[in-house]
Formats: C-alpha cells, sequence, structure tokens
C-alpha cells in the first residue's frame, strides 16, 4: 500500500499548526487591543470556521490562482500554491486558524487583567510582559488550541481538494485518500485510511482531556453542574 | 515629594471630578464602592486615561491633557498594590521581586536579598503565589513594589478580602513596613476605621467627588459635609435651620438645640454620632429628647436602640433615633423602667452643610 498519504498529511498538518499558533496568538492579542470594529474583524477570523470548506477553498482560489494579483506576484518568484502541498498547508491554516484564535482569545480575556497592570506599573515592557507573563500562564489553552488545531488541519478536506487537488504522492492527503477510494471501489483502502484518520483524531482528543483533566486537579476537585 | 491631581473622567452617567494636593504623610481616601476612589488611582497609575486635566508628581507631569502629556504605566514610577495583589503565578518569589527591579542583573540581585530580608520572606524565595499565605502574598507584592523604587505607592482597598483577625495583623504589618518608606502613600478603603488608623490626612469622596478633605482628628470630630458625616459613621442626621449663633432648629426631629461650637451659616443640616448621647437622669430639659423605644440590637459589647422621637407628632416624619449605649448602661436602664431622655451633648453636635 502507498503510505505516501500518511506523510503528506502530517506534513501539512504539523506545516499548518506550526503557522497556526503564531498567527492565532498574534490575531488574538490584535483583537483585544482593538477598540474599533472589534465584532466585525472577529467575525472574519472566525469566519473559515463556519463557512463550507469548499466556499473557503474557493476564496483561497480565486485570490492565490494564477490569473489572481497574487498569484501572479507568487509566479515572478516561481511559486505556485495551487495543486502543490504548499496549497494544502495554505487550506489547512485557513481552515483551522479559528480553533486557535478562539480559544486563545477566550483564554486571553480570562487572564486577571491586574496582574497586567501591576506588571505594568513596575515597569516591564509590554512585549516582555506578554511574552514572559501572559503567555506561561495561558499554556493550558495554548495547548488545548493546538491539539484542536492539529485535528482540524489533519482532516481538512473540502478546501484541500480546491486549492491543491488530489494528486497522488503529492497534495493526496489521507481524508482525500479516503474519498478516492471510495470513488474507485476500492473499499479496503477507504477502510485503512478511515482507521488511520480515527486512530490519530482520537489520540488527539484523549492527549487533550487528559491535559484538561491535570489541568483541572492542580487547582479543585472539580464539581459537575 | 507632592502629588497634585486635577482631573476630569466621564464614565456612562458617572463623572470622577477629583482634585487634591498631598504632599507628605499617608492620604486615604474614604468612600462608598463605585464612588470613584479606586478609579482616582488608576488614572494617576496611568492604567486609565482621564478626559481632562493634570497629574503632577514630584517635579514630573505624569499626564497633562492640554500639552498632549500621558506617560505611560511603565514610566510613572507609581507602586499599586492590587487587592488581590496580582502576583505573577507562574513566577516565584524570587522572580516576582526581580520582574520590577531597575538596572543590571547584579543591582537587580541586590535588590531581591534586600527586600527578602526586609520583608521577612527568607526561606520562600523559591516558592510560587499559590504556595503562599494571604499574609505573605501581602509581603511579596509589597516587596515587589518597593524593589522598582517608585516615588508613590498607592494601595487599593489591602485588607477588604481578608477576615477581621488577619486583616488586623496584616494593617499593622504593612503599617510597620511602610513606616520605612519615604515617599507618598495613598490608600483607598470604604472602611473609616482602617482609613483613621491608616492615615494622616483623609479625603472624602462621593459621587465622583472630593467632598472634604482635612486631618483625620478634624474629619471625625467636625465633619462638615453631610456625606462626610455619613461615611465617617454618623447615624443621625436631620435638616436643620440656624436660630441664634448658638441655638439651631432640628428641623427633622421638631427639637431646638444649642450647640456650643458656633453655628456656621452655610449650616443645613444637623448630626449626633450613635455613641454621644446622654442619658437624662434629672429634669433637665436643655437638648433632650423623649423617646420611645423601637427596636432593641444587641452587639457584643453594646446595644444599638432605635428610638421614635416623641416630640414628632406627624408619623412619617418621625425619623428615627439610633443610640448605642454600654450593655451595662442599658441594662440598668431597663431595670428602672423608666421613659428614655436623651441629651444631645452640645460639645459633640455636628454642623454640616449639603
Amino acid at each position: 500500500m502507498d503510505l505516501s498519504p500518511l506523510f503528506i498529511s502530517l506534513k501539512v498538518a504539523f506545516t499548518a499548526t506550526f503557522i497556526t499558533i503564531f498567527a492565532g496568538i498574534a490575531a488574538a492579542r490584535y483583537v483585544l487591543k482593538i477598540k474599533r470594529f472589534k465584532g466585525m474583524i472577529d467575525g472574519l477570523f472566525t469566519l473559515p470556521m463556519v463557512l463550507p470548506p469548499t466556499v473557503v477553498g474557493f476564496f483561497l482560489l480565486v485570490l492565490l490562482g494564477k490569473n489572481s494579483v497574487m498569484g501572479k506576484f507568487l509566479m515572478t518568484f516561481n511559486i505556485n500554491v495551487v495543486f502543490t502541498w504548499v496549497g494544502a498547508v495554505i487550506a489547512s491554516t485557513v481552515v483551522s486558524f479559528p480553533l486557535m484564535y478562539r480559544t486563545v482569545r477566550g483564554a486571553f480575556e480570562q487572564f486577571d487583567i491586574n496582574i497586567v497592570y501591576a506588571a505594568r506599573t513596575l515597569g516591564i515592557k509590554e512585549n516582555k510582559i506578554f511574552w514572559t507573563i501572559v503567555i506561561p500562564n495561558v499554556v493550558p489553552s495554548l495547548i488545548a488550541g493546538t491539539i484542536l488545531t492539529f485535528a482540524r488541519a489533519l482532516g481538512e478536506f473540502g478546501a484541500t481538494m480546491m486549492l491543491a487537488g488530489n494528486i497522488p504522492g503529492r497534495t493526496q492527503t489521507m481524508s482525500v485518500a479516503v474519498y478516492s477510494a471510495v470513488q474507485s471501489g476500492d473499499t479496503k483502502t477507504a477502510y485503512s485510511w478511515v482507521i488511520a484518520v480515527c486512530a490519530m483524531s482520537f489520540t488527539a482528543m484523549v492527549l487533550m482531556n487528559f491535559w484538561n483533566g491535570r489541568q483541572a486537579g492542580k487547582s479543585s476537585k472539580g464539581g459537575g453542574f | 515629594m507632592s502629588l497634585s491631581v486635577d482631573i476630569k473622567k466621564r464614565l456612562g452617567n458617572f463623572t470622577l471630578r477629583v482634585s487634591f494636593t498631598v504632599s507628605g504623610g499617608i492620604l486615604g481616601l474614604l468612600g462608598a464602592s463605585g464612588c470613584g476612589k479606586s478609579m482616582t488611582l488608576k488614572c494617576i497609575a496611568g492604567i486609565e486615561e482621564p478626559d481632562e486635566g493634570k497629574i503632577v508628581l514630584g517635579d514630573r507631569v505624569l499626564f497633562d491633557s492640554e500639552k498632549g502629556i500621558n506617560l505611560p504605566p511603565q514610566k510613572r514610577k507609581v507602586g499599586y498594590l492590587f487587592q488581590n495583589y496580582a502576583l505573577f503565578p507562574n513566577m516565584t518569589v524570587e522572580e516576582n521581586i526581580a520582574a520590577g527591579a531597575a538596572g543590571i542583573k547584579a543591582e537587580k540581585e541586590n535588590a531581591v536579598k534586600e527586600k527578602i530580608e526586609m520583608f521577612y520572606l527568607k526561606g520562600l524565595e523559591k516558592k510560587r503565589p499559590f504556595q503562599l499565605s494571604g499574609g505573605q502574598q501581602q509581603r511579596v507584592a509589597l516587596a515587589r513594589i518597593l524593589a522598582s523604587e517608585p516615588d508613590i505607592i498607592m494601595l487599593d482597598e489591602p485588607f477588604s478580602a481578608l477576615d477581621s483577625n488577619l486583616k488586623w495583623l496584616l494593617e499593622q504589618e504593612l503599617m510597620e513596613l511602610l513606616a520605612a518608606y519615604p515617599g507618598e502613600v495613598i490608600m483607598v478603603s470604604h472602611n473609616r476605621n482602617e482609613i483613621y488608623r491608616f492615615s494622616d490626612t483623609i479625603a472624602v469622596v462621593s459621587d465622583g467627588r472630593i467632598d472634604a478633605i482635612s486631618s483625620r482628628e478634624q474629619l471625625f470630630q467636625n465633619p462638615e459635609t453631610v456625606s462626610a458625616a455619613l461615611l465617617t459613621g454618623c447615624k443621625n442626621i436631620s435638616r436643620a435651620e440656624k436660630i441664634t449663633s448658638h441655638t439651631l432648629k432640628a428641623v427633622d426631629w421638631n427639637i431646638t438645640l444649642y450647640s456650643n461650637r458656633p453655628i456656621p451659616d452655610n449650616m443645613t443640616h444637623v448630626g449626633m454620632r450613635a455613641h454621644y448621647f446622654k442619658y437624662a437622669h434629672g429634669n433637665d430639659n436643655t437638648n433632650t429628647m423623649n423617646c420611645t423605644v423601637v427596636k432593641v440590637i444587641e452587639n457584643p459589647f453594646s446595644y444599638i436602640i432605635l428610638l421614635k422621637n416623641n416630640c414628632c407628632s406627624g408619623g412619617a416624619d418621625c425619623t428615627k433615633i439610633r443610640w448605642e449605649v454600654d450593655k451595662a448602661v442599658w441594662e440598668e436602664l431597663t431595670a428602672k423602667n423608666s421613659p428614655v431622655r436623651l441629651i444631645f451633648d452640645p460639645d459633640n453636635l455636628l454642623l454640616l452643610s449639603q
């Protein structure tokens, strides 16, 4: 059996997650800082989560295709994202970004603002406050967001299909491989990839719950509602 | 070093408009919750920005709306002790104190060492905030502030979250530690006892304004305004009209009172603290009020007696009088079953204006 979809999936998901971590943190910090158009910008950042992935993929195709301004600009550097694994990374990044953004934003909003104020009156610079005080205190949320992002990136299908296509050995990820196998009536291959995807996603969720449970156990025993 | 504040800030329906100057000693801001005292501190610290006005600390202008000066909190050298201490949870005691210390590494280390010693934190250097008791947390917070070498320290309701026994200990400790601090100190509280014990000068903040500002003794003996009287704990207040230079008519109580202090022309109200009433044994009628007992509330060491004023004919306007009396005195009185006649001590009448 050709294992390339597994490696492509992992490569795409890891790269997309890596980008999303920083983009999500930056976006959450930005939205909390601005005073005007907060709702609109927040909506824009969350949109990829609620739009059908094919619609996201369509937008990306229009934005980055060979006939678009951006696509032409990239072509001058001989970069083509459409039907390449980079395209798959972009699709996964955009679709999984809201998960990271919203998780981090929630964590920032719950962070005791007096701690930030205290740091300011002590003369600590804004960037230092952010990286040495705020970020270390929201690590559990960052990890939860990262796992969610990774799971989403791993399972990305619609937008990836639109932008990166389904080229075996180059852009065919596991979820796309399931689709191809079913289309060609190869149930055995389909089953293999379905099991692989299920196992990986389930592991990610269990890891997250394990981590959250440990965090909750640290602060209190926790009761039900 | 002196601090002068003259600022205005609008927040929805509420307008904060405070101006005061202090130099030396401890200033207490006394006011009910939501009166704007914490907001005043936040404006001084640079956490909130006033709409207009000026804040000058020593020879440094921290904020001046006309000149467009608004120093960031980092540059103001203003120490702020938060109610929950706001220690950095991810850092040890040492790291917390070092976080705000100025200078190069060696200087920082020295400052931390010195503060650990000074604030009795030896042995706790490597502990994290959640492993410390409330008192230890407060000491760390204060040590951290002092390590940043501020020109002024502001305490925002430092004891309001504590039970009374711990509060008393921490208060004494904080006073001792602050005694060595040469700069300005401002403390905010809604607790008049706390403020009285701590401050040299007290400003009464009411509805976004400084209502009165004077030495603590003067403020409690002679509050001058109705809101200052209420905040310093005066329970009995009546509208009043001046008759002569030493007599007045208490309108709500329907009684003419004699005051040993000369009555100012702008007096609108008269007040009497609950524990300053005396009981009339003889037939003396000066400054006396005949009352009926409505309710007796028992405190650990005294009774609070709620009384109805008999001189008052109308039903609705009959203001209740509150009298706080020692247990022994009251028990003796009730044994005799005599009617209650209260004397308004002419030395202790509070002559107030609106």
